[in-house]
C-alpha cells in the first residue's frame, strides 16, 4: 500500500499562551514546536497499515523551513520518505492548503492509496482540508476515524457517536482523517533517529495562491478573573472538601 | 437570506443545531432577511420545533438514501439548494458533522468556510470571531465569498425560541444524488455505551493527571467517582502513558466536560486540558504545587499529595454520610 500521512508544525503552548505585540502571532520564543496529537496518529496508523500489508509511508508537509524537523520526526518514527511544501512562514488557508497539497501529490511518481489526515489541525482548527483535498482529487473521504481495518481493497472505519460507534466501509483509494485515540503512537528509535538525522529532506517551494479567510489579528479569550480559595493542606483540608460537596450538592 | 443546515440524528434535533438555528435567526434579524432550514430526509422534520425557533421556510430534501448519515450526500442536499436560492448566509452548528458537511459544500462551491465561529460582523467581507487551538486563542477573520459559510461554535450562543413563532412554509424537493456521493455513508451502528453516563454529561468528573503514578493510582479516583455518582477522566498525558483509555481524555484532543464540579487530581492545567474542563461549574485541584496552573485558574484547591488527600476526602464523606 502506497499511503500519504499530512502533518503541520504548530507550537506546543504550556499552561499560558502569549501573543505578539502586534497581536498577529502567538509568542513563540519560549516553546517547541509538534504538531496535533491526531496527526501523530495518522503517522502512526500509516505505519502500522504498511507494516500489515507492505507498501510504503510518505510524509508531507507544508510550512516554514523548520517544519522539517517534525517531518524528521516522522522518519524517526518509521517513514520512508518525507516532502516540505516551504512557505515563508505566513499562514495558508485551508483551500490554498489543500491546492498545494494536491499539487504535491499529483506530481508523485506513484499514485496513493490512502491519504491520511489528522481530524483538525492543532492550531487553526479549520476542519475541512482533508475534505478539500478528497474533493480536488475526486476521491471519498470520511473524518473523525478512531479504528481503521483495511482488508484488500475495502477500507472499514469506526466514528464515536454518542453511546457507541458508526460503522462505515470505503473502497480505497480514499482520503481518511483520524482522531487521537485510533492507536497510541510509537515512540521514534535510537536507530531511527540517527537514520533521520542523514536523510536529505526533500523540498518545494509553492507560490502562495492568496487568502478567503483572512487572518486580521489574534484575540486571547476573556480570562476568568478569580482568586481560588485553597481549602487546606493535605488530608487535613478533607472536611473542607466534604462541607464544599455539599454546599454543591453532589456530596 | 440565512439558510441553516439542520443538523439531526434519525429526526431528532439535538442542544448544538438549536444554538446554530438561535445564531442565524439573530444574524438574519440584522441583515434584515429571513430565516429559512435545510433539511435532510426522509426522517419527518419537526416544523412546529422549527418554527418556535423562527424558521419561515424549510426545505425538506427527500431520499430514503439519506436515512443514515452520509456527509457529501447531505452536503449535496444543501450545495444544490445553495445554488437555487443564493442565500446570503449558510451556517451549520460546529460539530462533528456540521463542520464535516459545511466542509463538502465550501470544496464543492469553490467558496472558504469559518469553522467554529463565535461572532459574526456582516459586511461585504464579514468579519468573524472564531475559536481556534480547540478554543483557548481567539481569532478575527476576514470571511469572503459570493455566499459566507460558517459553523457556529458550541455555547457561542444560548438556544432560545424566537420572541413570536414562524410557521413554516414546507417545501419538499428530491436532491439529485451521484453515485459518488453515496460512496461514504454509514453502514451499521453499534451501541455500547447504552445506560452509561457519558463524560460530556456527567455531573461530577474526577479526573486524573501524571500525578496519579500508575493505572492502579487512579483507584482512588474511582472509588470518589463513584460515591458521587460521577465518573473519571483524565490528561493527555495519562492516556499517552496507556493507564486510562483514550475515551477518558479531557482537554483539546478529548472531551468537553460540563459538570457541576470537576476534581482535577495530580493535573498541571495545559492550556490544551483547560480548554476541556473550563465548561465545569466549580474545579477544584489537587495538586502538589501551589504553583500549577490548574490551581491558579480553580475554583478551590487542596495542596498536597492526592494519594493522601482522596482517601481521606472519601473516609470523610463516608463518615459525614454515616456509613
Ligand atoms: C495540540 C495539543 C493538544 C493537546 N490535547 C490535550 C488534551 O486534549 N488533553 C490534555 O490533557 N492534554 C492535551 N495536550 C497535552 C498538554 O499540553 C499537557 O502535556 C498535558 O495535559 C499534561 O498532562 P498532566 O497535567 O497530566 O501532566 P503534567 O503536566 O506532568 O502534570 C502533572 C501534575 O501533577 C502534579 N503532581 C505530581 N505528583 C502529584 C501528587 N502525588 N499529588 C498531587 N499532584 C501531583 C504536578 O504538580 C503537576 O502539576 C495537548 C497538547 C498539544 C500540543
Ligand atoms: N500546512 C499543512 N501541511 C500538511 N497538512 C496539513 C496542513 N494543514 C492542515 N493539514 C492537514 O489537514 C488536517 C486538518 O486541518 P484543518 O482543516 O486545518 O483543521 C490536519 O490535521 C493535517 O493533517
Amino acid at each position: 500500500m502506497n499511503i500519504l500521512a499530512c502533518i503541520k508544525r504548530v507550537p506546543a503552548t504550556g499552561g499560558v499562551i502569549a501573543l505578539t505585540a502586534d497581536e498577529q502571532e502567538l509568542d513563540t520564543r519560549f516553546l517547541g514546536f509538534t504538531v496535533s496529537p491526531h496527526e501523530e496518529c495518522a503517522v502512526e496508523e500509516a505505519l502500522r497499515l504498511k507494516e500489515a500489508h507492505g507498501g510504503s509511508v510518505l510524509v508531507l508537509s507544508l510550512g516554514p523551513e523548520a517544519a522539517q524537523d517534525q517531518l524528521r520526526d516522522t522518519l524517526a518514527m518509521g517513514a520512508d520518505d518525507v516532502l516540505l511544501l516551504e512557505t515563508d512562514g505566513r499562514e495558508w488557508d485551508a483551500a490554498a492548503t489543500a491546492g498545494a497539497l494536491v499539487a504535491a501529490v499529483k506530481a508523485e511518481p506513484a499514485p496513493f492509496d490512502l491519504l491520511l489526515f489528522g481530524n483538525e489541525s492543532a492550531d487553526a482548527g479549520g476542519y475541512q482540508v482533508p475534505v478539500r483535498v478528497a474533493h480536488l482529487l475526486g476521491l471519498p473521504c470520511l473524518t473523525g476515524v478512531k479504528s481503521l481495518t483495511v482488508t484488500g481493497r475495502t477500507a472499514t472505519a469506526k466514528r464515536e457517536m454518542p453511546g457507541g460507534w458508526e460503522v462505515y466501509e470505503v473502497e480505497l483509494p480514499a482520503v481518511i482523517s483520524v482522531k487521537e485515540g485510533i492507536n497510541l503512537p510509537r515512540y521514534p528509535s535510537i536507530p531511527g533517529r540517527l537514520k533521520a538525522k542523514r536523510k536529505a529532506i526533500r523540498r518545494l517551494q509553492p507560490a502562495w495562491p492568496g487568502s478567503q479567510l483572512e487572518k486580521l489579528k489574534f484575540q486571547l479569550p476573556p480570562r476568568v478573573e478569580r482568586q481560588v480559595e485553597i481549602l487546606g493542606e493535605g488530608p487535613a483540608a478533607a472536611p473542607k472538601v466534604v462541607a464544599l460537596l455539599k454546599q454543591i450538592g453532589v456530596g | 437570506m440565512v439558510l441553516v443546515f439542520v443538523e439531526h440524528d434519525r429526526g431528532q434535533l439535538n442542544k448544538l443545531s438549536r444554538e446554530a438555528l438561535t445564531f442565524g435567526r439573530q444574524l438574519a434579524g440584522r441583515l434584515g432577511a429571513p430565516l429559512q432550514a435545510v433539511w435532510a430526509g426522509p426522517a419527518a422534520a419537526p416544523a412546529a420545533d422549527l418554527g418556535a425557533y423562527g424558521v419561515a421556510a424549510l426545505h425538506v430534501a427527500q431520499s430514503d438514501q439519506l436515512a443514515d448519515y452520509a456527509p457529501a450526500a447531505w452536503a449535496q442536499c444543501v450545495a444544490a439548494l445553495m445554488a437555487e436560492l443564493q442565500p446570503a448566509v449558510v451556517l451549520a452548528a460546529g460539530t462533528d458533522r456540521g463542520n464535516e458537511v459545511l466542509a463538502h459544500v465550501a470544496a464543492r462551491a469553490g467558496l472558504p468556510l469559518a469553522a467554529n465561529c463565535t461572532a459574526v460582523e456582516p459586511g461585504e467581507a464579514y468579519t468573524v470571531t472564531r475559536l481556534r487551538w480547540g478554543g483557548s486563542l481567539l481569532e478575527q477573520a476576514r470571511l469572503s465569498g459570493a455566499v459566507k459559510l460558517l459553523t457556529v461554535a458550541p455555547q457561542a450562543v444560548a438556544a432560545a425560541p424566537a420572541e413570536t413563532a414562524a410557521v413554516p412554509t414546507v417545501r419538499a424537493f428530491t436532491p439529485e444524488l451521484s453515485a459518488a456521493d453515496l460512496r461514504v455513508r454509514v453502514v451499521r451502528r453499534e451501541e455500547t455505551g447504552a445506560g452509561k453516563v457519558s463524560l460530556a454529561e456527567a455531573r461530577v468528573v474526577v479526573g486524573g493527571g501524571r500525578g496519579v503514578g500508575s493505572a492502579e493510582g487512579f483507584q482512588s479516583l474511582e472509588e470518589l467517582a463513584g460515591l458521587l455518582g460521577g465518573v473519571v477522566g483524565c490528561s493527555r498525558a495519562v492516556t499517552s502513558l496507556g493507564w486510562r483509555p483514550h475515551a477518558e481524555q479531557i482537554g483539546q484532543t478529548g472531551n468537553r466536560i460540563t459538570a457541576d464540579l470537576y476534581i482535577a487530581c495530580g493535573v498541571s492545567g495545559a492550556i490544551q486540558h483547560w480548554v476541556g474542563c473550563k465548561g465545569a461549574k466549580v474545579v477544584l485541584a489537587v495538586n502538589t504545587d501551589r504553583e500549577a496552573p490548574i490551581v491558579t485558574q480553580a475554583h478551590y484547591a487542596v495542596i498536597g499529595d492526592l494519594h493522601q488527600v482522596l482517601p481521606a476526602i472519601t473516609a470523610e464523606l463516608k463518615k459525614a454520610r454515616g456509613g
